[in-house]
C-alpha cells in the first residue's frame, strides 16, 4: 500500500454551530490529480482553507508523507509544499512576467548595499520554466497583463512547482474561463502531475474534472457523499453522482414536461 | 510536451518599446515647454547656463521629493503631508538652533529622525487602519499646518525662524547643501543632490528586489502578500522614505534661506504628485518612473522660471501646472491601456 502524499483523516471543521466539514477523508498521491466535486456550498472553500493551512481542523488528522502535521498558516503550508493557487489572486498585471515569477523570492547578487536582482538568471529561469509548461514567452520582459487567463495561471503553476511544490491546489481553475482557456488549464494539470506533483484540482464541472482527474471526491453538506477511481466509473455516472442522480432524473423529467406542453 | 513558437507575439519595435517607457511623455513634454519658454522669452538668458541654473535650482528641490513620492505613489500610497513636512522640518532645525542653542549637526540630526518619525506615524497609521492615505495624511497635513503656526508663533513671537548662520559649522554645512558653483552662472549644489537622489531612487526601483516589492505593492496588494511580500513594511518604508526626503529639503532651505516662514511647503505636496504623474506614474498605483518624476520635476521649473523670465504674471504659473496635468494624465491612460490591454 502506498503511503499518500497527503492524508486527512476524519477531519471537521465547526464555525460557532455551524458544521462546515464533517467526517472528510482524502487521500493525495504523487502524480495524481485528485479532484473535489461539489456544488455551491458544498464545503470547498473550508476544505481549500483546511489544506492550504489557512484554517486548522477541529478534529481529525493532517498528514504529509504518513506523518501528522498541524498547520497554523499557509506560510506553514508552502513550508510543507503545499502550494495554493488562487484563481488571479497571485499576480500583478502590469508587472513583467519574471519579476512575478521571482517576487517574493527574488534571486539577487552583489554585496550589502548594492544587492540587486540577478536580472539574467530570472529571465532565463522564467522563460525554461514557462516552456516546460508549454508556454514559449520568449519575452520575459512583457508584462502578465498582456498573458492570457490561463498563461496566468501556468505562471503561477511553474513559480510554485519551481520553489519546491509537492502538493498543487487548484480552486476553481476553471470557472471563470472560456473552452479554450479551460483547456489551457487542464493542460497544466497534466504538466503538473507528470512531473510528480500531487494535484487537488476543486471545481464544480465534473466534466472538466473527469478529463484530468484520477480520482474523484464528492462533496455535499459539508459531509463526504462519494468517491471513485478514475477505472470504476463513466463520464456519465460522475455527471449523474454529482448532481445528485434521482434529482437530475426529476429535472430531465420536468423540462421534458415543459417542452411538450408548448 | 512539445511548444512551438507564439505566431502572434512579435518583438515591438525599437520606436515602440521608448514610447511605452512611462519617461518618453515627459520628456517630450519638458522638450516642448523648453521650445515654448525660449521663443517667448524676453531676457534672453533663457537658453543660456544662467537660466538654466534659476530652473534647474527650482526643480532640484521639487525633484528630490518627486522622485520620492513617485515610489510612494508606485507603491500604491500618498503623502498629502509630504509638502508641509518640509516646513516643519526646516522650522524644528531653526528652533533647535536658534532657541534650544543645540550644536547645528546634532540638531540636524535630530531633524532627520523627525522626519523618520513623522513617516513611521503616517505609514503606521495606514497599514494600521486600512484608511485610504489620502484621509490618513491628509490629517497629518492639517496636524503639522496648525503646529508648524501656533507652535512658532507661540515660542517666538512671529512667524519666522532665523538667524542660523551663527551657529558653529553653518558655512559647512552652507557649502555641502546650499552654495552655488560654477561662477558667474551660480549652479546651485542642491542639483548634485537631485541627481543623486534620482538614481539612487531609480536604481532601487529597477535593479533591486525592494523595486519589485513596490511596483507590486501598489498593482496589487493582495496578490503580493499571496506571493510572500511584506506589504506592511515595504508601505511603512516608503511613508519613512518620502518624510526623511522631506526632512532633508527642508533642512537644505532652511540652511538656503538663513531661516524658515511657518507657512513654507504648504500645497507643495500638489506639485511633488504632479510631477510624478507628469513623470508616467499611475495615480492608482503600481506603474510610475523615477527618472520621469525628475523629467516632470524639471517641466515644472523651466515652466515656472520660463514664466518669469517671459515677463509674465507669475500667477499663472498654477494654471500652468493645472494644464500639464491634465495633458499628462490623459497621456498617461493611453499608455497604460495599451500596456494593460489583455489577449482575453
Amino acid at each position: 500500500m502506498r503511503t499518500p502524499l497527503l492524508q486527512l483523516k476524519g477531519v471537521s471543521k465547526r464555525f460557532g454551530s455551524v458544521i462546515a466539514l464533517s467526517d472528510i477523508t482524502i487521500d493525495v498521491f504523487p502524480g495524481e490529480v485528485t479532484c473535489i466535486l461539489g456544488d455551491n456550498g458544498a464545503g470547498k472553500s473550508t476544505l481549500i482553507k483546511v489544506l492550504s493551512g489557512s484554517h486548522t481542523q477541529d478534529e481529525g488528522t493532517f498528514s504529509i508523507d504518513g506523518e501528522e502535521v498541524v498547520l497554523t498558516s499557509p506560510r506553514a503550508a508552502l513550508d510543507k509544499g503545499i502550494a495554493t493557487v488562487f484563481q488571479d489572486l497571485a499576480t500583478i498585471p502590469l508587472l513583467s512576467i519574471w519579476r512575478n515569477f521571482f517576487l517574493g523570492r527574488e534571486p539577487e547578487k552583489g554585496f550589502g548595499p548594492f544587492k540587486k536582482i540577478d536580472k539574467a538568471l530570472a529571465k532565463e529561469v522564467t522563460r525554461t520554466q514557462l516552456l516546460e509548461m508549454g508556454i514559449d514567452i520568449r519575452d520575459p520582459e512583457q508584462t502578465v497583463g498582456t498573458l492570457s487567463g490561463g498563461e496566468r495561471q501556468a505562471v503561477v503553476i511553474s513559480r510554485a512547482l519551481y520553489f519546491g511544490a509537492r502538493v498543487l491546489i487548484l480552486d476553481e481553475p476553471t470557472s471563470a474561463l472560456g473552452v479554450k482557456q479551460a483547456g489551457r488549464v487542464l493542460k497544466n494539470i497534466l504538466v503538473a502531475k507528470s512531473r510528480g506533483i500531487g494535484v487537488i484540482f476543486i471545481t464544480h464541472n465534473p466534466s472538466h474534472a473527469y478529463m484530468v482527474g484520477d480520482r474523484f471526491y464528492l462533496l455535499n453538506r459539508g459531509k463526504l457523499v462519494n468517491s471513485f477511481e478514475k477505472e470504476n466509473v463513466s463520464r456519465e455516472e460522475l455527471l449523474r453522482a454529482m448532481a445528485g442522480g434521482a434529482e437530475l432524473a426529476a429535472l430531465e423529467h420536468e423540462l421534458k414536461n415543459a417542452g411538450e406542453a408548448q | 510536451m512539445e511548444t512551438k513558437p507564439d505566431e502572434r507575439f512579435v518583438k515591438p519595435k525599437l520606436s515602440t518599446r521608448v514610447m511605452r517607457r512611462p519617461e518618453f511623455g515627459a520628456l517630450i513634454g519638458a522638450l516642448s515647454i523648453f521650445v515654448l519658454f525660449a521663443y517667448f522669452d524676453q531676457s534672453g538668458q533663457f537658453v543660456k547656463l544662467g537660466g538654466i541654473a534659476r530652473w534647474t535650482d527650482v526643480a532640484s528641490t521639487e525633484g528630490i521629493m518627486a522622485v520620492v513620492v513617485a515610489l510612494l505613489m508606485i507603491g500604491g500610497e500618498f503623502d498629502l503631508s509630504a509638502g508641509v513636512m518640509v516646513g516643519s522640518s526646516g522650522l524644528v532645525l531653526g528652533l533647535l538652533v536658534t532657541k534650544v542653542h543645540l550644536n547645528l549637526y546634532l540638531a540636524i540630526l535630530l531633524t532627520l529622525i523627525f522626519g523618520g518619525l513623522i513617516g513611521l506615524l503616517n505609514g503606521y497609521l495606514v497599514v494600521k487602519t486600512k484608511l485610504p492615505s489620502f484621509v490618513v495624511t491628509l490629517a497629518t497635513f492639517f496636524l503639522l499646518r496648525g503646529f508648524n503656526l501656533g507652535f512658532v508663533q507661540l515660542w517666538t513671537g512671529t512667524v519666522r525662524v532665523d538667524g542660523l548662520h551663527n551657529a558653529k559649522g553653518y558655512e559647512g554645512v552652507y557649502r555641502a547643501l546650499a552654495t552655488t558653483v560654477w561662477a558667474p552662472n551660480q549652479f546651485n549644489v542642491d542639483i548634485f543632490w537631485w541627481i543623486g537622489v534620482t538614481i539612487l531612487g531609480s536604481w532601487v526601483l529597477t535593479q533591486t528586489k525592494i523595486g519589485s516589492w513596490i511596483t507590486a505593492v501598489g498593482g496589487d496588494a493582495n496578490a503580493a502578500r499571496n506571493s510572500g511580500v511584506p506589504v506592511r513594511n515595504t508601505k511603512i518604508g516608503l511613508f519613512i522614505t518620502v518624510s526623511l526626503a522631506a526632512s532633508f529639503v527642508g533642512i537644505m532651505q532652511c540652511i538656503k534661506f538663513d531661516g524658515m516662514q511657518a507657512s513654507q511647503g504648504v500645497g507643495e505636496e500638489f506639485t511633488y504628485i504632479i510631477a510624478a504623474v507628469v513623470g508616467g506614474c499611475l495615480l492608482t498605483g503600481g506603474f510610475g518612473s523615477a527618472i520621469g518624476a525628475s523629467i516632470g520635476a524639471s517641466i515644472i521649473g523651466i515652466a515656472f522660471i520660463g514664466i518669469s523670465f517671459a515677463n509674465w504674471n507669475t500667477d499663472w504659473n498654477y494654471a500652468f501646472l493645472g494644464g500639464i496635468l491634465f495633458a499628462a494624465v490623459s497621456v498617461n491612460t493611453y499608455i497604460r491601456r495599451r500596456a494593460e490591454r489583455a489577449k482575453k
